[in-house]
């Protein structure tokens, strides 16, 4: 049990998905001009991210791995997660409309979501059991929904602040995602 | 037709420069700038995928339905990715165990599939094939700059080849993740400074 809780904490802040390990930043940067579409977008990852946490491991232990066919990681994965993401939205749309509206128009952009395909690839790379891969990819997601929140926050703020011509945008964005970043660079000194 | 080709050639290593320019594929471009080696080999196998995958879509562009073109288009790249993978394995393995989970990540690089969607999947094989070189060199170039600097500022070595004296103190800010958002930051920056032309 503590090392599942030392997992999560340490997914959650210390190697934070988007600001430790460099990954899903095209979201980040794009989705986090205003914080309706930061919160949908964070709802959206987090949901598709376990569940493709969940299908990847699942894909690659009792499918890859019995059959010796490892080369084909890349190739699975990916179509894993694009099916998912189509699968996800059709089921949407039919059964909760409500959530539908508001998760809509992000869910064809995960398939790209770097962070997706990196979470499936860090868990078969760590060869976690499956309790661990459902925990670690729960913590990943939470900590990028975090993240993107929080992100969205300060990104509101900037539009008030009188910004440089050559900066603005995402030149500005990315400065504040790097002071962010040594925000979360603190907690490697708690791990 | 070939001056169209060196057009969408050239548009890529200035006017349309990846990422400056366009802002797409950044997670490799922070991921793998901590040093210069890296940084080109990354370069070098995302232009291979990129110049593969539009060749490849230009050609299938009137096989391919429209409603699962993505798809289509996600399996070509996702194979040519195996293919550098297997390649950069077989000839550069320090290589690529340092660029570690961002070798197969190059499938879900947003250059890659933009360029298949916006442009190979409607013109012909030589425009796309110049404009996959030229984006592919233009990356290549950007991830070189950028690595260079962090690189030399962060850890004080080109190449892994000391450039300053014994005395110099590394910055190590610089090649960690938050100097990695505010270089690209204020590259980014500069390039708009310097004007579109």
């Amino acid at each position: 049990m503590g090392d599942l809780i030392l997992l999560s904490v340490s997914s959650i802040f210390v190697n934070n998905i988007l600001l430790m390990q460099y990954l899903g930043n095209c979201p980040f940067l794009g989705v986090s001009k205003k914080m309706e579409t930061a919160v949908g977008m964070a709802m959206a990852v987090v949901f598709v991210l376990v569940m493709a946490g969940v299908f990847t491991w699942v894909v690659n232990t009792y499918l890859l791995k019995p059959f010796e066919v490892e080369f084909l990681r890349t190739v699975a994965f990916i179509l894993v997660i694009a099916s998912l993401v189509q699968f996800v939205e059709m089921f949407l749309k039919k059964s909760i409309p409500a959530l539908y509206a508001g998760l809509g128009i992000f869910l064809p952009l995960i398939t790209t979501n770097c962070a997706v395909m990196g979470v499936a690839l860090i868990l078969n790379k760590e060869e976690y059991d499956f309790i661990h891969a459902l925990v670690a990819s729960t913590a990943y997601a939470i900590g990028f929904g975090l993240a993107l929140v929080l992100f969205a926050g300060v990104r509101e703020r900037i539009l008030l602040a009188r910004v440089p011509k050559p900066l603005q945008d995402t030149a500005i964005g990315l400065v504040m995602a790097g002071m962010m970043s040594l925000a979360f660079f603190a907690f490697k000194g708690m791990a | 037709m070939a001056k169209s080709a060196v057009q969408e050639f050239t548009k890529g290593l200035w006017a349309e420069i990846p990422p400056f320019r366009l802002v797409l594929g950044l997670c490799p471009v922070l991921a793998v700038t901590k040093g210069v080696e890296t940084g080109i080999f990354m370069g070098i196998a995302t232009t291979f995928v990129l110049v593969c995958s539009n060749v490849i879509v230009s050609l299938l562009r009137k096989v391919i339905p429209k409603g699962v073109r993505i798809a289509c288009f996600i399996v070509v790249i996702a194979t040519f990715v195996t293919v550098a993978e297997l390649l950069m394995q077989a000839f550069a393995y320090s290589v690529f165990m340092k660029l570690g989970i961002f070798m197969p990540l190059i499938v879900v690089n947003c250059i890659i599939l933009g360029r298949a969607e916006a442009l190979a999947s409607k013109k012909g094989v030589g425009v796309s094939f110049a404009d996959g070189l030229g984006m592919g060199i233009g990356f290549t170039l950007s991830l070189f700059a950028l690595a260079s600097i962090r690189e030399i500022i962060g850890n004080g070595t080109f190449y892994e080849i000391p450039v300053f004296g014994e005395s110099f103190q590394p910055f190590t800010f610089m090649i960690e993740a938050p100097g990695a958002f505010v270089s690209l930051g204020l590259m980014l920056c500069i390039m708009n400074l310097l004007g579109k032309k």
